[in-house]
């Protein structure tokens, strides 16, 4: 029992937060603004009233929502090769980076997610101000842009940060792949120092403190910014 | 593109040599079932006690239930499944540790994998079994107490029967993320269906017929519970009792 060495900890801590939590975090925010983005064109997609636009947004969602995240991480990293060939119009599958392909896979997977929150966020703004923007003259990009997306997002801003922070803790996926994130960087070094127990427990307590205080602030900004109806 | 589709490839025989690559992945999806029931009922039977606690008037209890569910919520499944199987062991005397680490293959990491998923996710049903009791109007757990009843019995007979009927829809897809969040035992050596596709994917190289084949097993297998649950929430449902529309987003 006594038989435990922190100090790996210390002597490891800059390139587990230069290399690791750099990769987690750049990977968070870059799927984050993406998946929002693509999220609000897929709700607004849904929510048309041409069978077109809504049932394959509907099909990508069920879709995306009813598979694992590991086994999306799998299918993109295999996929986007031979997509980007195909857009390219290479005859062999490009080669895309560990980083570019996480990038990608966590942008289209958390838009599922992102495109529900934005469509319940969409039909929290009553009917009325649509119609109402109409009225003006507005046309639809404008009503959209102008009227409804704003108080959509303010009405939904908890409700995405905390998706955001279950995007933070779901990039960890990433160490499937040997990608050096978080996680990743600590097992390499964990592996390299028989050093498992201090380093796991480390990683849990850095992921917990995070997460922890992420939540409270948006506990805190959720009755802040609570409109009162 | 030059992809060679082989769709024949779940016919032959597979690395094992005893099962075709079809019959893997039946076997992969026989492992994420029986870790998601096992992990499931002690989601369920936790989740309620801990839901249950942070709905009562005792401070403590509240505490306890609400510190339960910040630390499983705010570390990431992946990490969790590691403590239970990296850290554990080590932590405990060393007799236990060393038995735990000797149990034979699939055990080894089944163990951990289904008391790590049941206590996450046990986590997140005690969040659906609180707001399910704090969405009952205060007037049924008065009406127990006016006609005699302890706290247990108020729980037992008012409470918590009409609490489950309300959150049937969210602890649906509760049971969906317990079945998706299996998956992630790959990483400490369960072979469940997302494990068997990937190794049929790099023993055979038809990365897309395997990938496909597990795409299309999660969609059916997330068809007939969503239908399971259904005809579960219609059957038990009671009379004139409509339960709130599952608040969207969020999850996973």
């Amino acid at each position: 029992m006594g038989a435990f060495d922190f100090g790996v900890i210390e002597r490891s801590i800059g390139y587990l937060f230069r290399e690791g939590m750099t990769f987690t975090l750049t990977l968070t925010g870059l799927a984050a603004l993406g998946g929002i983005v693509f999220g609000t064109l897929l709700a607004m997609m849904r929510l048309s009233s041409h069978k077109w636009l809504s049932l394959p947004a509907t099909a990508y969602v069920n879709l995306m929502r009813s598979i694992p995240l590991l086994l999306v991480i799998f299918w993109f990293y295999f996929l986007v090769p031979y997509i980007g060939a195909w857009i390219t119009g290479s005859p062999r599958p490009i080669q895309v980076g560990a980083f570019a392909s996480s990038v990608i896979t966590f942008m289209m997977f958390e838009a599922a997610y992102y495109s529900e929150i934005m469509r319940a966020g969409i039909q929290s703004v009553s009917r009325g101000q649509v119609w109402a923007g109409f009225a003006l003259g507005l046309n639809y990009w404008q009503t959209m842009g102008k009227v409804v997306l704003p108080q959509a997002f303010r009405n939904m801003i908890p409700i995405l940060l905390t998706q955001t922070i279950i995007l933070f803790q779901d990039t960890s996926l990433v160490y499937v792949l040997s990608i050096t994130d978080f996680l990743g960087a600590a097992s390499k070094i964990a592996q390299r120092d028989g050093r498992l127990v201090e380093m796991y427990l480390f990683v849990a307590l850095v992921y917990f403190i995070i997460s922890f205080l992420l939540s409270y602030i948006v506990k805190i900004m959720q009755q802040k910014i609570a409109i009162i109806r | 593109m030059n992809y060679n589709w082989n769709w024949g490839i779940f016919f032959e025989m597979s690395a094992d040599g005893r099962h075709t690559w079809l019959m893997t992945l039946v076997i992969g999806l026989g492992w994420t079932l029986l870790t998601a029931l096992c992990a499931g009922v002690i989601a369920f039977l936790l989740g309620s006690a801990l839901g249950v606690m942070r709905t009562t008037p005792s401070k403590w209890a509240v505490r306890v239930g609400n510190a339960y569910v910040e630390f499983f919520r705010n570390i990431p499944l992946l990490v969790q499944l590691f403590l239970w199987f990296f850290v554990l062991p080590e932590l405990l005397p060393k007799g236990i540790g060393t038995a735990i680490k000797q149990m034979t293959p699939p055990w080894a990491s089944f163990v951990p994998a289904v008391l790590g998923l049941g206590l996450f996710t046990a986590a997140r049903v005690s969040e659906q079994v609180r707001a399910g009791i704090q969405a009952l109007s205060r007037g049924q757990g008065q009406a127990g107490t006016a006609l005699g009843l302890t706290l247990p019995q108020r729980y037992r007979f008012v409470l918590l029967p009409m609490a489950y009927r309300i959150i049937m829809p969210p602890l649906t897809s509760e049971t969906m993320n317990l079945i998706k969040n299996t998956s992630v035992a790959l990483t400490i050596g369960l072979v469940e269906l997302t494990a068997a596709a990937r190794s049929m994917q790099e023993f055979t190289f038809q990365v897309f017929e395997a990938f496909t084949a597990a795409t299309v097993i999660y969609i059916i297998v997330n068809l007939i519970v969503v239908n399971l649950m259904r005809w579960l929430e219609k059957s038990i449902a009671v009379p004139g009792f409509i339960g709130p529309a599952a608040v969207g987003g969020g999850g996973h």
